[in-house]
Order: C-alpha cells, then sequence, then structure tokens
C-alpha cells in the first residue's frame, strides 16, 4: 500500500484538520467528537441540514457543508458511520430554531446511528426528521435484505435541500422534498480495481486485470455481475439501461413522529423514468478514475438519453461520492422539475459545489 | 457470595473481554472480510481499548453505572452498527441494575435480557437473521431459565457461553438479512457472522471472569 498518509489511525483527523486550515472561510471543524461546520453556522430561522457517513467518500459530505447545502457534516472512520455523539453535538452546533434534517445514506450502521441521535436531539427539545437515500440500483432483492444503498442521490439531494432551507422551506417540506429526490433518483456503480482501506493495507476484493464489478457498491461491496473487462460505451450501455429500465421499486421506510416521539413506517414508490422526463445526470468517479474518461461516459450517456427520450436539463461531471482510490465511475439519474431545477440553480458555496456566490 | 457477582466480577469480566477481542482482532475482521466490510475485530479493539482506558475512572461506580458507562463509551468509540448494537446492549443491561453492588441469577438474566430485547428493537433482526442476535438470544434464554430453576450462578453462565457458542457456530448455515451482509443473499452461507462471534467472547469472558 502506498498513500500519502502519517500513521493510519490518524486519516481522518488530518484530514479534517487540513480541511480546515485551507478553507477557514467557509468551514470549521469541531475535534472529539468530530464535526464539520458552516462557519457562519448557527443560522437563525433556517432550516439545519445535517448529514454524515464513513470516511473516505470524500468530497462527501464534508465537501458539501457551506452556504447553499449542508449545515454540518459528521465523519466517521474510514467506512464506518459516525457516531450518535458526533451527530447530536454538530445538530446543536447548527440548530438555528426551527429544526434539523439529517439526510442518511442506507446502511444499517447510519440508520442505527442517526436513529439514536435523532431521539437524543428530540429529547433535547430540537424538532427533528431523518430522510433515508436508497437509490443504488444493482441492489435487486429489498425484501430479505437492508433494501438499496445510498450513493450519488445523496450529493443532488444535500444541494437541493440546502437551497430550501436556505430559502425558507420549513422542517416539514425540506423533509418531504428531500423524500421527493430520493423516489426521483437512480444510481449504479462499476468497479475497474478495489479500493484499500488504510487499516488494513490490502485490496477490499480482487479483480483481475481483464474484469470489472457491475454494480459495486460504495464500500467495495459486491455488484450484480463480474464481467470481462469492456470499452466504455459497453459499459456505459449496460450501466444506463439498468438505470433507465428500472421497474418501480415499492418500500417501507422509517421516519420520525415528532409528534408521537416513536419511529413509524411509511410507504413509498419510485416510479420508473419515462419517454420526455427532464433529469440531471451525474458521472461520479469512484476516486481513481480520470476526468477525461468520465467525459468519455458522459457523451456515451447524452446519447443513450437522447435517445430514450430523457432531457439531462442539469449534469455535474467530476469526483462527488469516492470510495478511496477505487477505479470506476457511477452514474445518477435524478427526474427534475421546475421547483427541483431552480433549488439546484441556487447559490452554493462549498469546497466541492460552488457558483452563484 | 459463590452464587452472586460482585462488583470486582464485573471489572474482572471487562478486563477478559477487552482481552479477549484483543486477541481475535485479525479473526473477527477476517470474518468481517468474507461477508462485511473487513473492519469489525479493528472497530471492537479499538472501542474496548478506549474501555480499558477509563476503567479506573468507572470501577467503584455501581454495576450499573460502569455497564451504562462502557456502552456509552462503546457507542462513541467502535462506530458502525456495531457501536450503536453493543454500546445498546451494556446501556440498557446497566440500566435495569442501577444502583447495585451484587447481582443475583435473577439480576442477571433481567439486565441481560434488557440488553436483549434494546439490540433487537434497535437493529431490528430477529433469530435466524445472522447477527449478534443468534448468539445473544440462547445465551440469555439459557441464564434465564437457570435462574427460574434457581441454579448455581457459575454453572448458568458455563451454559450460557456454550449456548452462545453453539448459536455463533450456526450463524454459518444461515443467509445474512441485515447489514452489509444481506447484500451477498446465498453468498452468505459458509461464513460465521462476526458479531455473532464476539458475543461469544463476551460470554465466554463472563463465565471466566466469575468463575476465576
Amino acid at each position: 500500500m502506498k498513500k500519502l498518509i502519517n500513521k493510519t489511525e490518524d486519516v481522518v483527523r488530518e484530514g479534517l484538520q487540513g480541511m480546515s486550515d485551507a478553507h477557514p472561510d467557509i468551514i470549521k471543524v469541531h475535534y472529539d467528537p468530530h464535526f464539520i461546520y458552516r462557519a457562519d453556522a448557527p443560522v437563525s430561522h433556517k432550516v439545519a441540514v445535517i448529514s454524515g457517513g464513513g470516511s473516505g467518500h470524500e468530497p462527501l459530505h464534508g465537501g458539501f457543508v457551506g452556504k447553499g447545502m449542508l449545515d454540518a457534516a459528521c465523519p466517521g472512520e474510514i467506512f464506518t458511520s459516525p457516531t450518535p455523539d458526533q451527530m447530536l453535538e454538530a445538530a446543536k452546533a447548527v440548530h438555528g430554531g426551527v429544526g434539523v434534517l439529517n439526510i442518511v445514506k442506507n446502511y444499517s450502521g447510519d440508520i442505527m446511528n442517526f436513529e439514536l441521535a435523532a431521539e437524543l436531539a428530540a429529547s433535547e427539545g430540537i424538532p427533528v426528521a431523518n430522510v433515508l437515500i436508497d437509490d443504488d440500483i444493482a441492489v435487486k432483492d429489498s425484501l430479505h435484505t437492508q433494501g438499496r444503498r445510498g450513493v450519488g442521490t445523496t450529493v443532488i439531494a444535500e444541494k437541493i435541500c440546502g437551497a430550501a432551507a436556505e430559502s425558507g422551506y420549513d422542517l416539514r417540506q425540506t423533509a418531504e422534498l428531500c423524500h421527493r429526490i430520493n423516489q426521483n433518483g437512480r444510481s449504479i456503480g462499476v468497479a475497474l480495481s478495489s479500493c484499500i482501506v488504510p487499516a488494513r493495507g490490502v485490496p477490499t476484493f480482487e479483480l483481475g486485470d481483464n474484469e470489472m464489478e457491475v454494480g459495486i457498491g460504495i464500500h467495495g461491496e459486491p455488484g450484480r455481475e463480474r464481467l470481462p473487462m469492456a470499452a466504455a460505451d459497453a459499459i456505459v450501455e449496460k450501466m444506463a439501461s439498468a438505470i433507465i429500465e428500472d421497474g418501480a421499486y415499492r418500500r417501507p421506510l422509517r421516519e420520525w413522529d415528532e409528534t408521537n416521539r416513536c419511529w413509524i413506517e411509511r410507504e413509498f414508490t419510485r416510479e420508473p423514468f419515462k419517454s420526455g422526463d427532464p433529469v440531471l445526470a451525474l458521472v461520479n468517479s469512484m476516486g481513481g478514475t480520470t476526468l477525461l474518461e468520465l467525459y468519455i461516459v458522459y457523451r456515451k450517456l447524452a446519447e443513450i438519453c437522447g435517445k430514450k427520450g430523457l432531457k439531462i436539463v442539469r449534469r455535474i461531471v467530476g469526483s462527488y461520492i469516492t470510495s478511496l482510490e477505487m477505479q470506476g465511475c457511477s452514474i445518477t439519474l435524478v427526474k427534475m422539475d421546475e421547483e427541483l431545477i431552480r433549488l439546484w440553480d441556487a447559490p452554493v458555496r462549498t469546497l466541492a459545489l460552488k457558483w452563484g456566490l | 457470595m459463590g452464587n452472586e457477582i460482585t462488583k470486582e466480577h464485573i471489572v474482572d469480566w471487562l478486563r477478559v473481554m477487552a482481552n479477549e477481542i484483543e486477541r481475535s482482532e485479525e479473526y473477527l475482521t477476517q470474518l468481517d472480510a468474507a461477508i462485511g466490510d473487513a473492519e469489525h475485530g479493528l472497530s471492537m479493539n479499538r472501542g474496548f481499548k478506549k474501555v480499558i482506558s477509563q476503567l479506573d475512572a468507572i470501577k467503584e461506580k455501581d454495576i450499573g453505572s460502569i455497564l451504562k458507562s462502557v456502552g456509552t463509551t462503546l457507542m462513541s468509540s467502535v462506530g458502525g452498527a456495531s457501536g450503536v448494537l453493543f454500546g445498546t446492549l451494556f446501556i440498557k443491561a446497566g440500566g435495569e441494575v442501577s444502583g447495585k453492588d451484587v447481582l443475583g441469577l435473577a439480576d442477571m438474566s433481567a439486565a441481560l435480557k434488557a440488553g436483549m430485547l434494546g439490540v433487537i428493537e434497535r437493529g431490528r433482526a430477529q433469530l435466524g437473521d445472522k447477527t449478534m442476535v443468534d448468539a445473544l438470544a440462547p445465551a440469555v434464554e439459557t441464564i434465564s431459565r437457570a435462574a427460574e430453576r434457581g441454579a448455581n450462578m457459575i454453572e448458568a453462565l458455563r451454559e450460557a457461553a456454550t449456548a452462545a457458542e453453539q448459536g455463533m457456530k450456526a450463524t454459518t448455515g444461515l443467509i445474512a438479512k441485515k447489514g452489509r451482509a444481506s447484500y451477498l443473499g446465498e453468498r452468505s452461507i459458509g461464513h460465521q457472522d462476526p458479531g455473532a462471534t464476539s458475543i461469544w467472547l463476551i460470554f465466554k469472558a463472563l463465565y471466566t471472569a466469575v468463575s476465576h
């Protein structure tokens, strides 16, 4: 393993130190418990939007903290969920008096820690909503598993909900918006090589020189199938078809009932894309793939969307939700509407997304 | 005295437990690498090291407070699902025996049952889902039955450790329905669950500490 690190146990902390040293105008970092928060937090009378998850996916989530996006991000150890004490302290630090929205990716550790944190925040009088993102269509059977994983749509939800909170949406409205973005979004990833978790020092999985893993998770979880390596166009064709042809997806998701102070299940259905839908496209590097390759992917994706009648109205191409140094990419399509486009275009100033400010 | 668990036993238990987890770090991580994300041993060892570093500060408190403090430490230092679940186990168990300096078998049974129910409520796992519950539930059930028939403490803890071990071994044949292992579906068969393995280590340590 060759990495630009010092001691493996210091990776997360030293990374955070560098982030705050480099961008003091945008973020501050609190240590023990660790969280990254907006330099001007708390913003009074604004819903605070918080996310978090294991480290190793940078810029997610810390790189999306700033005006117009997240108020705080809680980084865990590499690929390990952050803990309730981090989330509670972050909530207290950024709460502007009108509630906290936690955007949570669908992994058992993230869910349990954020649920406990929500209960703790509620008991301290902070109104709270947790919304799950579960957009990874590579996971097929939902009834007897943890369900679909949360991946690329998380980035889009954080941007749009951040903009909504900034423009005065209340907690309920921001949470419902987040649900809608999740129902509108689908993603799939492909790995060309494994990642190496620093504390382990060896590749998480073995992948031959002539193989790729289609449907890879952002922690190196196995995907749908292992196939021989192919040309970019063929890979994109496979990924885009899987997303565009994915059927309706119905499942219950848990949410916090503020009135009765308990968790309740609510049914949601993700409807399939249909011809004529306006979409936002995210072409994302898993960490080790070049921007040049990502544009080759985008070129083919745009062509396929055009043929299928999907109109790409907004797009981002780059490294947004990575898996350490893994080679490969993910594609996310989110069905848009006027409200979502307006909020997407709203000003944002974070480490990784900046426009209009 | 032979039929009671003292505060000193609890402190010994934590030391033996931390020792077992440390010795098994690589083993637990390897089990996790097969069906999860290869961090269970690393994370558990990080958490129990923290528990031991704070032990001197809490060892004079009552058993309930000691267990709750251990749970809080695990929750904030292990991370992931394991941190919440193992933390909940100790916090809920501690809550059941608040203020006590000595535990009879019935107290221990009530504490462990409260801990287990907390784990099930938080993790929403059922018996047979290939999780820590598959080792925890038989161990708790064994202690509960022993308490009902007024069994000897050491005998009951030995049987509980055996029940946890059997439950742990039986996870090998199960399909994972919770956590990251569930993504593997049938490919998870043939691998022992790392969380259930940690539960076995905890019950083995309890027997060792109390029978010592």
